[in-house]
Parts: C-alpha cells; sequence; structure tokens
C-alpha cells in the first residue's frame, strides 16, 4: 500500500525548484506531484503505466509517475508540463501542438508533450517512424496520433531554426 | 455586417488549447474543495439475484464513514433519461455485476478500498442471460414482458413480393462486439449541498441538463435547487452522456448525507467494469439481387444487447436501424429492430450510437451480393446508390445534389485502388504476407432523429459584454471535438469581428440555457444555425437603436455593444430551435424524414494480413467524406483521423472479455487500443456541398468517421485472403482458426 510505513523527508528538484514534502516512502511520484505540490499537469489515466498520461522527465529519463514510489526520487531532478513555457512564452512543442491539432481533449496531452521533448532531447530530427514509435508508450483517444505526429516533426524543424 | 472576414473555414487557435497545452487546464480530478470527502461505490459481485444481508465487516472504523443505500434517497431512486426503471443504488435485487448498492464516503481516500472490500453481500442468485440469444429464448423474463426494451419496424413497398423475381437471394449474418469508450479520463464528479442553494454538481460530462434533470428527480429538489457545471472533460465518445447522472447522483447523495463536499473519481478498472460501452449487435439479412447485382428488396433484422436496463437503447436502436438501408436505394425493404436485456451492465451511447453496427453489416453484405453475382465491390455499390431524388430506406427523399458515383470514384482515384488491386492479385499467390483492399460506403445523418429536435427545441443565447466583448451562451460542452472554437467562429463570422473578439461561457446550469445535449453530431449544425441566429439578434439590436450603422468596423461595434449595455444593462439575444419546413416524420411508421442533413462517405482500406502471426496491419486509409461546408480544417481532420483511430480498434484489436456479464479484462493492459506505431497515415479528404440547415452550410461530423473503417478493413482482409468475416473485432486468432480449418495443411 502506498501510505504504509512512518512518513519521511524528500527532497527533489521540480521544474528546477527545491521542494521538500512529508510523504510515505512508497507514495507514487504522480500523487506527490498532484496533491502536495499542486501540480496537476500529469494526469492518471490508468495507474500501472501503460498509458502514460502521467509522463514526467525525472533525471533526464521518461517515467511513468505512477510507477514511481517518491522515495526513488529522492534528490533526483524531475520537469514537469509546468516546466515547459517561460511565463506566457510557450516552447516550441507547444506551440507546435496548439497549431498542428495535436491536442484535442487534452488529458493524455501534457505526458505526450513530455514523450516527445525526452524523444526530441535525444533524437532532434526524428523521422515519421521515429516520432511514431517514440511515443507509442503514450495513448490518445481523440486524435488517431496523426495531428500529434506532425507537431512533434514541426517542432523538431522549429526548434533547430531557432 | 462587415465585408466578409471569413473567420469560418480557417485553422484558428483552440479556445482552450493554451490551458491544455501547459497542463493548467482543471479536469475534475485537478479540483479539490475544502474539507471535501472520497467518495466510492459497493457493487455487485453477481450478475442477478436477491440481496439477502449487507453486513459490515470488522476492522473498519465505520463510524468514521458516510454510508448511502436506497433509504437515504430523499427523491425517486430512478436515473432519469428515458424509461423509469434503473435504479441509482440497488434495492432489494440486482441486474447486472457491478451494480451500485452502497456508498461510501471518507476524508482519507486510502482508506476507503478496505472499507469497500469490507461490506459483505448475501444474495440469492437468480438465473442470469448473457446473450441476445438467451435473452430472445425467455427462459427467464429478466425485464418487462418479454426481455425486450424497444422494437421498430420499418416498410417499404412490398418486400414480400420480390423474391420469386429475384435471381439470387443473398442470406447473411453479422455480428459486432462491445466496445470500451476509452477516453483516458475516467468518469469523475464533486457534489457540494447546501440547505439554502440545494445541489452543485461539477464533473466530466457531456450534457449538464440531462444530469440536472437526473438530480432534480434523484433529490426532490427544484430547478433552482440544482446546478451542475462542467469541468474541461477529457474524452468522452459518448461514454459520458448519460452515465454521468449515475455517478453524479451518488456524489450528490453523499454530499446531501455528510453535509460536505463529495469527490468520486473511478479508477480505471471501475470505470471499464461499472460504466457503458458500444452495445453488441446481430444483423441478419436477406435481399434479393437481379442478375446484374441491382438490390430488389430485403429484409433485416438488427437486434442490440441493452444490458440490464434501458438507458438510451431506444435511441440508439432507432439510430441503427434508420442507417441500416445504408446509401442504397432499395425499392423494397422490412426492417425489424430491437433491443433485448440481458443481465450485463447497461450499454449506451458510443460514436456513432447504433449506425456503426447496421452498416458494419451492410458493407459486408454488399461484398457478400457482390460475390454471388460476380461483380466487384466497387460495382455492385455504384448500381445501387442512392441518387437525388431517390428515397431512403424511411422515404426521405435524397434532395441535395449528392453524386455518390463521382465520391467513389475520387476516393479509387485517391488510394489508386485499380492499379493495387491488380499488384495485389499477383503478388500475392507467392506470398506469405497478403495484401488486400476494401471498400465501405456509408452516410450518416446529423442531428437528432426524425421529431428530436423539435421535441429539444434548444435555446442558444449571445451576450454583448460591458467592454464590447461577446460571450456565447450554450451548455453544449467541449471535450476535445472543438465545440468552444467552432461556435465562436460561427458568432466572430456572423457579427463580421474578430475570433478573439468572442468567449464561450462555461456549460454551468445557472449560467446557459439549454441548448441540448452534446450528442448525434448535432453541435455545429443545429447548435451553431442557433449561434448564428443569436448573433444576428445582437447586430439588429445595435442597428435598431440606432447605435450601428451598416459597413461598421470591428471597433464600431465594440463601442456601439459598450454603449448598449452602459445605457441599458444586460444584453442578451436568444434564439430557440424551430423545425424547418417541409420535414415530417411519423414515429409510428418509423417514416419520413430521418434527419435534416446527411453526411457521405467512402472510405478505403488497404491491409497486410500476416499469414506466419495472423496478425493484420492497416498499411494505407483513405477517407473522403462530404459534410458540408468545413468551418475548420484542423479540427474537422481531427474528428475524421480519431475516428477512424477508433474504427481501426473496433474492427482488429479491442474486444471485451466477458465472464458471468462482467467484463474480464477492465485494464489498457489487456484491452488493447491503437498506439501511434500500430495506425497507418489517416488520408483525410473532403467535399463540400454546403447544407441549408447547418451554420454556413455545416453537418455534423463526430460521428460519421466510426462507421466506414471496420467494415472496410473487413472486406479488405476479404480480399487479401479469400476467406470472409462476419463478426468484428476480428482477432489473428479467429483469422488462424478460419484460415487453418479451410486448409488444414497450415494455411499458407
Amino acid at each position: 500500500m502506498s501510505t504504509q510505513g512512518t512518513r519521511c523527508e524528500i527532497s527533489l528538484t521540480v521544474n528546477g525548484e527545491t521542494r521538500t514534502v512529508r510523504a510515505y516512502p512508497m507514495e507514487r511520484l504522480l500523487d506527490v506531484l498532484r496533491l502536495h505540490l499542486g501540480l496537476t499537469g500529469a494526469k492518471e489515466g490508468c495507474g500501472e503505466g501503460e498509458c502514460g498520461s502521467c509522463s514526467v522527465m525525472m533525471d533526464g529519463t521518461l517515467v511513468n509517475s505512477c510507477l514511481v514510489p517518491v522515495l526513488q526520487a529522492q534528490g533526483s531532478k524531475i520537469v514537469t508540463i509546468e516546466g515547459l513555457a517561460q511565463g506566457s512564452q510557450l516552447s516550441a512543442l507547444q506551440q507546435a501542438f496548439l497549431d498542428c491539432g495535436g491536442a484535442q481533449c487534452g488529458i493524455c496531452t501534457p505526458g505526450i508533450i513530455m514523450a516527445a521533448l525526452h524523444l526530441l532531447d535525444h533524437t532532434p530530427r526524428p523521422s515519421d517512424q521515429q516520432i511514431k514509435e517514440g511515443l507509442a508508450g503514450n495513448l490518445c483517444r481523440c486524435t488517431g496520433y496523426a495531428q500529434i505526429c506532425e507537431a512533434v516533426a514541426k517542432a523538431a524543424v522549429d526548434e533547430s531554426r531557432e | 455586417m462587415t465585408a466578409h472576414q471569413q473567420i469560418v473555414g480557417m485553422p484558428v487557435p483552440r479556445k482552450e488549447g493554451r490551458d491544455k497545452v501547459t497542463g493548467r487546464a482543471q479536469y475534475i480530478d485537478d479540483m479539490t474543495l475544502p474539507g471535501m470527502l472520497h467518495g466510492a461505490t459497493v457493487r455487485s459481485s453477481i450478475p442477478r439475484g436477491k440481496i439477502k444481508s449487507i453486513t459490515f465487516g470488522p476492522g473498519v472504523a465505520w463510524d468514521e464513514f458516510t454510508v448511502v443505500s436506497a433509504k437515504d434517497i430523499p427523491g425517486k431512486n430512478w436515473v432519469a433519461l428515458i424509461a423509469d426503471d434503473q435504479p441509482c443504488l440497488a434495492d432489494g435485487v440486482v441486474n447486472h455485476p457491478e451494480e451500485p448498492i452502497l456508498l461510501l464516503a471518507h476524508a482519507n481516500r486510502h482508506v476507503l478500498r478496505k472499507a469497500v472490500e469490507s461490506v459483505a453481500i448475501e444474495y440469492d442468485p437468480l438465473l442470469p442471460l448473457f446473450t441476445i440469444e438467451e435473452s430472445e429464448r425467455q427462459a427467464e423474463i429478466i425485464w418487462g414482458s418479454d426481455n425486450t426494451f424497444k422494437k421498430y419496424r420499418v416498410e417499404k413497398g412490398d418486400v414480400d413480393s420480390v423474391w420469386s423475381k429475384a435471381d439470387y437471394i443473398v442470406e447473411g449474418e453479422y455480428t459486432t462486439g462491445a466496445q470500451e469508450q476509452l477516453y483516458i479520463e475516467n468518469n469523475g464528479v464533486i457534489a457540494s449541498f447546501d440547505p439554502e442553494s440545494g445541489i452543485t454538481v461539477w464533473g466530466s460530462l457531456q450534457c449538464p441538463y440531462y444530469v440536472h434533470k437526473a438530480l432534480m428527480k434523484l433529490c426532490g429538489l427544484a430547478e433552482d435547487k440544482v446546478r451542475v457545471v462542467q469541468a474541461e472533460t477529457g474524452g468522452a465518445f459518448g461514454g459520458k452522456e448519460e452515465y454521468p447522472s449515475m455517478i453524479a447522483g451518488h456524489a450528490a447523495l453523499l454530499a446531501m448525507k455528510s453535509g460536505k463536499p463529495v469527490k468520486i473519481v473511478y479508477d480505471r478498472m471501475e470505470d471499464m467494469a461499472a460504466t457503458t460501452k458500444r452495445h453488441p449487435s446481430r444483423t441478419r439479412h436477406r435481399t434479393a439481387v437481379d442478375r446484374n447485382g441491382k438490390l430488389l428488396g430485403g429484409e433485416i433484422e438488427f437486434v442490440v444487447d441493452g444490458g440490464a436496463y434501458t438507458t438510451l437503447s431506444p435511441v440508439v436502436l432507432s439510430r441503427g436501424t434508420i442507417h441500416a438501408g445504408g446509401p442504397y436505394y432499395w425499392p423494397n425493404l422490412k426492417i425489424s429492430a430491437k433491443a433485448v436485456a440481458t443481465n450485463a451492465p447497461p450499454h449506451g451511447a458510443f460514436r456513432g450510437f447504433g449506425a456503426p453496427q447496421s452498416l458494419f453489416a451492410l458493407e459486408r453484405h454488399m461484398d457478400r451480393i457482390a460475390a454471388t453475382v460476380g461483380i466487384s465491390p466497387v460495382e455492385v455499390r455504384r448500381r445501387n446508390f442512392l441518387k437525388t431524388g431517390l428515397t431512403t430506406a424511411t422515404e426521405q427523399t435524397i434532395h441535395e445534389p449528392i453524386d455518390l458515383d463521382q465520391l467513389l470514384e475520387r476516393g479509387l482515384a485517391l488510394m489508386d485502388y485499380r492499379a493495387k488491386k491488380e499488384r495485389f492479385r499477383t503478388e500475392n499467390e507467392s506470398a506469405t504476407r497478403k495484401k488486400g483492399i476494401g471498400i465501405a460506403t456509408f452516410l450518416h445523418g446529423a442531428g437528432f432523429t426524425g421529431s428530436g429536435e423539435r421535441y429539444l427545441a434548444s435555446v442558444v443565447g449571445v451576450q454583448g459584454l460591458a467592454d464590447g466583448r461577446v460571450r456565447v451562451l450554450v451548455s453544449s460542452t467541449e471535450f476535445g471535438q472543438g465545440t468552444k472554437t467552432v461556435l465562436c467562429q460561427i458568432a466572430a463570422e456572423t457579427l463580421g469581428i474578430p475570433f478573439e473578439g468572442i468567449e464561450i461561457a462555461q456549460a454551468d446550469t445557472n449560467e446557459v440555457p439549454n441548448s441540448g445535449p452534446t450528442v448525434a453530431s448535432r453541435t455545429v449544425m443545429v447548435v451553431g444555425k442557433l449561434v448564428q441566429s443569436a448573433a444576428r439578434g445582437i447586430e439588429q439590436t445595435l442597428t435598431a437603436a440606432g447605435l450601428l450603422n451598416e459597413g461598421y468596423s470591428r471597433d464600431e461595434f465594440c463601442a456601439a455593444c459598450a454603449k448598449y449595455v452602459a445605457e441599458r444593462g444586460e444584453f442578451k439575444s436568444w434564439a430557440r430551435y424551430e423545425a424547418p419546413p417541409g420535414i415530417f416524420w411519423d414515429d409510428e411508421k418509423y417514416r419520413g424524414e430521418a434527419y435534416a442533413a446527411y453526411g457521405w462517405a467512402v472510405y478505403i482500406a488497404e491491409v497486410t494480413v500476416d499469414l506466419t502471426t495472423y496478425g493484420v496491419t492497416v498499411d494505407d486509409f483513405v477517407a473522403l467524406q462530404e459534410v458540408g461546408k468545413v468551418l475548420h480544417p484542423v479540427l474537422a481532420r481531427g474528428q475524421i483521423t480519431g475516428g477512424v483511430a477508433q474504427g481501426i480498434g473496433f474492427a482488429l484489436y479491442e474486444k471485451v472479455i466477458w465472464q458471468n456479464g462482467r467484463m474480464q479484462n477492465g485494464q489498457m493492459t489487456n484491452y488493447i487500443m491503437p498506439t501511434s506505431a500500430d495506425l497507418p497515415a489517416i488520408r483525410v479528404y473532403f467535399e463540400e456541398l454546403g447544407n441549408l440547415h447547418g451554420a454556413f452550410g455545416a453537418k455534423g461530423i463526430g460521428e460519421l468517421p466510426m462507421d466506414g473503417p471496420a467494415p472496410a478493413i473487413v472486406n479488405a482482409i476479404q480480399d487479401a485472403l479469400g476467406v470472409g468475416f462476419d463478426s468484428i473485432p476480428l482477432l489473428p486468432e479467429d483469422i488462424f482458426e478460419a484460415v487453418t480449418k479451410r486448409s488444414p495443411g497450415g494455411g499458407r
């Protein structure tokens, strides 16, 4: 159970800020982000690492935050969807999702943008096939993925121009 | 009005898009109220029986919990919709697995699971029925007098006279399985109660006024003591049309009893097991055809499994029935349709609403007719298409200048159909990966069926604001389709002011009129037209008041609007739906103008069947449709690609495994929907004929793309293998079995 044991103090860097929470060691990183830190951008879609809606970056790796016990995140650097825009300036990926129609109902969008960010970090100019494979861990029921993949391809071009 | 700016037809930014890409959008589980409790549901573990006893087990501090049973319901224990037969909480008997029996609430959500598991319920089991056939045999009567929620009969011409004239009589039976909507956001609501102001519910939902009506009845409260507010909604597809009335009722009952706000958000397994799915169906065709493949007449028997209670089954059945004849001219046709009861959780609304089921059957049957007569799938369709001036199954005359021959020809050209077909025929002979290509041609009616829109009498408001901006007031909800964006485009275009000058009110029953439910591909066409009328009212009022002259500029409009509000106060213009003249519908005989407009489509799928794995991949997909004027090209295309993806899932992946009426694979791990790696490029094309009845010529678009993919894909599989399949979902094991049965040597 996620609430077994005694609460302990856990420090982590979230979107560049050091945060300390008192949480059960096995509490899910997703719940700590959403309930302790008020960062509700990451969503719970399935609770078992299948849909990717809760995707965040942990030390540069894409994780399903519903599967990460917060103890494991002690001392780590977390980036969530809330950390991408600079003030009112959207990141290239966010802007591309808006322009291309990559967000419909929006519930999978934060997770998919994080997965796309991870993909572009490692493969700055991905092929269509690499985009499809890079996003295959994130489910979207609205779009049929076409406009999501186009948004990622556009962001890759836009970023390389900057 | 100013000289035309053409906002309609442009890819303006989605109104709520920034909130969605930054993670700021507030979905129901992102919201918390002070002092809020968490609610959970104790559900039936058996499909049918009498409740003997309920025991609260040891090891749980029960005095800390709010517990609600049917006895606590202040009003009527029904989920108000069409018929009063579905209790909000089971009272003495249960009729399906996962039926809600008790509700629990506690401040600490972590203690709820153990508490739910500690409630022991003893039953006297009764014999359950699980299939259409078991229900029809009536060995047990589980609903009404004959296990039947609703029947329809459509009769056109004299079918009995055609059989003797037929060169061929072609028969087939086709079935489709249940399908989960699988919105990524599960069902959820928050309710709060105040003795003075009554109940307020925020939720993930499609139809605020459905929930409003249901809560009035359940809680015994007056109209002004119930308020329903839509939170940002993470997908719905019909799955949040009727079910939110149930979960909102549960949260409201807990809030009334505890005096505290209560949140109920399902986890994935509970959502999959307990909430609605697409109706399983069985369709039988018997068709008289002449030697040229021309339809002389037919009998269609269409049956859907409604599950344990009526819910929306009569309307789902209605749409499926009317679409059963497809886009073809039947001189003589008899359709008998029924929705039957089983002891499964009620099946419900899902994009397409009965039409994907009956159209799957028809489009498979057309290929069977072609094979019997010895003509091509293209030719059998071409020889039977509806044309302007001909009548549909319900004897509705087609007035619009639709040319399905030309639409089909364009689709074939886009797919390079003939060259590919020829190439596959030669290459398949020696290949273990066999390729095929299949067609579906179909139609989808926009708006409520028959007299439905007249009964709904939807109302829309447009408000001029003090700062000169304009607000659209509708209960039509945004859940991904682009409702907010498109309705604002329509208002902006009508008034000749910028898109940015229009906002749309949150769907809150205290703030917006009832513009009807957000279903049935009706929002852009029907509600959009009303937005246009109400916006015109704003312009006319300003002109009549002498504040606005013809050929006004954007700034002049703003100034006039601001001045009007400053001088006269609240400035709202209303529009109410009125049926266009010449619309006739006979509910008794199921005859007449079934829909004000139809979308028309040609879908073509190219597939590979791998005879090593028996897996099917869709390699290419052409989705060509006529949907009137396309108001927003990016959103419209998104509706088609998303619908086609769901259709591919319906055909090839999404199988609900039932055991004793309960879904056994209620997880995303074992109920498989398509990922980005599973789908082909879905190539989307539009024809735009326009439509008199829709705003700026728009028709409905949301459901149409669900109808065509499954039959096009299964027709393509038949083309690849020479083996036909009449049931979906069609999984590799089904193909393996059919192919190896046919040639015991191993199927190659």
